[in-house]
């Protein structure tokens, strides 16, 4: 199996190691990097369980070689907020009981940032939309739903309050 | 409603307080099965069948061993050395564990791939050549019973058919005599397909044996680590597993629905893997294994339901045929082959039923795992309500009325129901009133008039369902003869706060939250000053675990319980610290003060301490308590669900526009993870009615194995789910509590199928099975113009 030098940076740490070609970027994160918030649910890019920011962009890591991360600026739940605080998609899942087996959440919170980054003011049609390709068996949605919904408004605000 | 006896910042029962277990898994620090990596870690895959019938001719692991990092490949005949190679199934049927000569099913095991990499063991697993013989697989279940059908199990002693068993309840012929005469008689086949419960975390395990210690550590994805515990001591006790040497930890899990309560046979092969090797081995289940292998339902329900022509209902008879796959691996108490399908009377007042039932061998994945539901119930829920509208639809009566006209009365329970169920509280009428005002269905049934002149397809559908949950009793439920109780054990440290341990096992019900809540109730130590540890045999009370909503009705009791023993001897405690005596001491939430002098009192925090460094003489040091809760009944959670939706006539698009849940689960501990509970349960009966079901071809190949075309719902195929409650508490439970989660999952399904159903009714079309897809209604639909 050939062997690839890849660089990139997790969670603002640059890595650098030698990975086989078809090393998966999810198994990258979980078991060389040992960051195991990501997770796998499906083989078929279908749950969203494994979702990361890539470079901003929220990408389903278990179809993504890691040899084509090389050079990319990754961001894994681990990594969205500086430890012993919440991003304000992670309040909002507490304070909304938006999570019940937490399986989803990592990856549900991070598509939600890209979400929200892209549409800063969503409307419930565009976030049950917009979150579609995350599967989540616990909660029925509703809550995620609301979750997020206060993340915008609190993202809304802190935008206003530091322009 | 209930009202709170302690503040916010106690957080006893009736309080949306915040979830304890939350930070970690809101921060990736969750610790799931596949998160655990132990030094030396080894990986195993399975190779399976792709056949659902085979002979096994050879296996060639030549290949697959000559892989660099390939350590071995564990076949039937290798575990057959040590008599592993089958295990009995929870209902006393035996399985294969990895078979010797014949697969039964597509995707069984048929060996297994030890690696030093889980990548290699996927190699190693496509480089073993298995030479198969293909047969005819026995796919129908009706042809299952054929004279000419092949025996599938003539491994099984006294076996000369694919019948199971046969199962009866009621009395059949007085049932026939009262449909017989009846003025109305509804029948139908009603089908509830075979589906999968898809938890996003998989099933997995990760088996570690330590040779000099002989201590076996399991990390398994469990909903019951101690029953699992006791199995694996019966079942591998010959090779010299020990029960005091085997650690079952179920650390956090991803969901588990009733899919993680069997013992797959991969966790068995890990397990002598390990035992043989030395090392850890990891298995982790893939999503089409999950999806292929276990299921849940599968019944095909012919229903009579009789009645006068008014629509008073007389009697109601259900005659089933189960398809159980190759073995019968159901999860359900041993007594109980059928779980509580004979809770299918409902919530009707009626003297006379009958249910019987044949359970069949196929060429099919086992599984009959009870998802998200106690054990047949849902089956049960779906026959009664679809019949009860379809009585309706006959003679044309409002199902709402009919419903009224039927009901069991609030003043009639405890209700003995025609099947030997005695049902302990319920007020039907209120609940389904409830659930009629919140939805506005006097106005929607006028907007129906309105849309059916104008040729538009609009459906209201009802279900009033009554659940039974919470096993044991343990005079009459067990899991291979271990009875059915739960346990908690509370340890309260001499600075108040405390830890408390149960035998049952959260999958994402929030135990870490609701426990502590109850204790805060029955002590007034505040719920953030208690930890809550569940899940590993080597220090949790023994338990059964978590299924069947049973935490609540059997841990939650028992949590109560031995925080009244806390309480009993606190007084004491309180008393010698107060220098009165014990009658003349009183306890609020937290407090102990002397009757007439409430300015003298003692803490619960001050009588902790006390337990510890200035104990009353004679008293037994400490402040821990510990019960093993055995329910004197099940609790009997019920409700009101009301669907509203449109079919359009041209493409079969189904669009639900409300969809209202009334629940009655008796007292409420945290009313926010009640509702969340309620969400979920009711996204998971949206599913199988709408969207799911496992579907096979006739050589038994399964056609729909992966989340590409398993459709579970996302949050588009999600409505915005509506909820509220009425309350009448158990009042055999000591917090009057009942259960909850699973009352959605078993109510959803025919009220969504009766709403769709009902918009047909114009067309003429009676009765559709679920998943009720556009395809599906567009079919019946050209099939009535």
């Amino acid at each position: 199996m050939a062997k690839h030098e890849v660089t990139m940076t997790i969670n603002g740490q640059s890595v650098t190691a030698e990975v086989d070609s078809r090393l998966l970027l999810v198994h990258f994160i979980r078991e060389n990097l040992e960051l195991t918030g990501t997770h796998i649910g499906c083989d078929t890019s279908n749950c969203g369980a494994c979702t990361i920011l890539l470079n901003g962009q929220s990408i389903k890591s278990c179809t993504y070689l890691t040899v084509r991360a090389d050079g990319a600026d990754i961001t894994t739940i681990e990594g969205l907020a500086p430890e012993g605080t919440n991003h304000p998609l992670q309040q909002a899942f507490h304070d909304q009981h938006g999570l019940h087996c937490g399986f989803c959440t990592p990856g549900m919170i991070l598509r939600s940032v890209d979400l929200l980054k892209n549409n800063p003011n969503p409307t419930e049609k565009e976030i049950r939309w917009g979150i579609s390709g995350n599967l989540c068996r616990c909660t029925g949605y509703n809550n995620i739903v609301k979750s997020v919904q206060q993340a915008a408004k609190e993202m809304a605000k802190e935008k206003e309050t530091s322009v | 409603m209930f009202k709170c006896k302690t503040s916010a910042e106690v957080g006893g029962m009736g309080h949306s307080v915040k979830r304890k277990e939350d930070a970690r898994f809101l921060h990736g620090k969750g610790n799931y099965v596949d998160d655990y990596k132990l030094p030396g870690q080894l990986h195993m895959v399975m190779v399976r069948s792709p056949y659902a019938y085979a002979k096994i001719k050879n296996i060639n692991k030549e290949k697959a061993l000559a892989i660099d990092g390939v350590l071995a490949v564990i076949t039937g005949e290798d575990l057959a050395q040590y008599n592993l190679h089958w295990m009995p199934t929870l209902l006393s049927d035996t399985q294969m564990v990895l078979p010797t000569d014949t697969v039964m099913h597509q995707s069984q095991e048929v060996c297994a791939v030890i690696a030093t990499d889980r990548y290699v063991a996927v190699d190693g697993a496509e480089a073993v050549e298995v030479d198969y013989e293909p047969m005819q697989a026995i796919v129908d279940p009706f042809k299952a019973l054929d004279d000419d059908a092949p025996l599938l199990r003539p491994d099984k002693e006294g076996q000369e058919d694919n019948q199971i068993y046969h199962w009866e309840r009621g009395d059949r012929a007085k049932t026939d005599e009262v449909i017989a005469k009846a003025d109305v008689v509804v029948k139908e086949r009603i089908y509830l397909p075979r589906i999968h419960v898809a938890s996003i975390e998989t099933c997995g395990c990760n088996a570690s044996y330590d040779k000099d210690t002989q201590k076996l550590t399991v990390y398994l994805t469990t909903q019951a680590p101690h029953a699992i515990r006791t199995v694996v001591a019966l079942v591998a006790g010959h090779v010299g597993l020990s029960e005091e040497k085997i650690r079952i930890i179920s650390p956090d899990i991803g969901g588990g629905f009733g899919g993680k309560v069997p013992v797959y046979p991969a966790y068995v092969v890990a397990i002598a893997a390990t035992f043989l090797i030395g090392k850890p081995v990891k298995w982790i289940e893939d999503r089409s294994e999950n999806l292929v292998n276990g299921f849940a339902r599968d019944y095909h329900m012919d229903c009579e339901l009789a009645a006068t022509k008014d629509g008073k209902i007389q009697a109601f008879k259900v005659s089933t045929l189960a398809d159980h796959g190759y073995t019968d691996s159901s999860a359900n108490p041993s007594k109980y082959p059928t779980g509580m399908f004979s809770i299918c009377t409902g919530s009707y007042d009626y003297e006379h039923a009958f249910a019987e039932l044949d359970a069949v061998y196929t060429n099919k994945a086992p599984g009959g795992v009870a998802y998200r539901c106690s054990f047949r119930v849902t089956e049960a829920v779906h026959a009664i309500e679809r019949m009860v509208d379809k009585l309706a639809a006959e003679i044309d009566k409002d199902p709402a009325l009919l419903r009224f006209e039927n009901f069991i009365k609030k003043d009639q329970f405890p209700y003995e129901s025609p099947l030997g169920w005695s049902y302990d509280s319920g007020d039907y009428k209120a609940t389904l009133e409830k659930a009629m005002e919140m939805i506005g269905y006097d106005d929607y049934k006028k907007e129906q008039a309105e849309k059916r002149a104008q040729g538009k397809l609009m459906g209201i559908g009802i279900c009033t369902f009554t659940e039974v949950v919470g096993a044991g009793p343990s005079k009459d439920f067990d899991i291979l003869g271990i009875a059915m109780f739960d346990s908690a054990e509370i340890r309260v440290h001499p600075t108040g706060k405390a830890l408390a341990r149960f035998g049952t096992k959260s999958q994402g019900q929030g135990h870490e939250t609701t426990y502590a809540q109850i204790l805060a109730e029955e002590l007034g130590i505040p719920y953030t000053d208690i930890e809550i540890d569940e899940g590993d045999t080597d220090t949790a009370p023994y338990g059964l675990g978590t299924y069947a909503s049973r935490s609540t009705p059997t841990a939650g009791a028992a949590a109560a319980i031995a925080a009244r023993k806390l309480r009993d001897k606190g007084k004491k405690i309180a008393a010698h610290l107060l220098e009165v005596s014990e009658e003349d001491i009183e306890w609020e939430v937290g407090k102990y003060s002397v009757k007439g002098a409430p300015e003298k009192s003692k803490t619960i925090q001050d009588v902790a301490f006390a337990a510890y460094t200035n104990i009353p003489p004679g008293m037994e040091p400490g402040f821990e308590a510990t019960h093993y809760y055995d329910p004197p009944n099940l609790t009997f959670p019920n409700g009101a669900y009301i669907c509203v939706v449109e079919v359009e006539e041209e493409t079969g698009a189904i669009d639900v526009k409300r969809f209202v849940a009334i629940d009655d689960c008796g007292n409420i501990i945290n009313p926010m993870i009640v509702e969340g509970q309620v969400h979920g349960g009711l996204t998971q009966g949206i599913a199988p009615a709408m969207y799911e079901g496992i579907e096979y071809d006739d050589e038994g190949n399964v056609l729909n194995g992966t989340l590409m075309d398993y459709l579970v719902p996302t949050a588009v195929e999600s409505p915005h789910w509506e909820t509220g409650h009425t309350i009448t508490p158990s009042p055999h439970h000591p917090l009057g509590a009942k259960g909850v989660a699973e009352s959605p999952t078993v109510g959803a399904p025919p009220a969504i199928a009766n709403a769709i159903i009902d918009a047909l009714a114009p067309l003429g079309i009676k009765h559709l099975d679920i998943p009720i897809t556009p395809a599906k209604v567009w079919e019946a639909i050209q099939a009535h113009k």
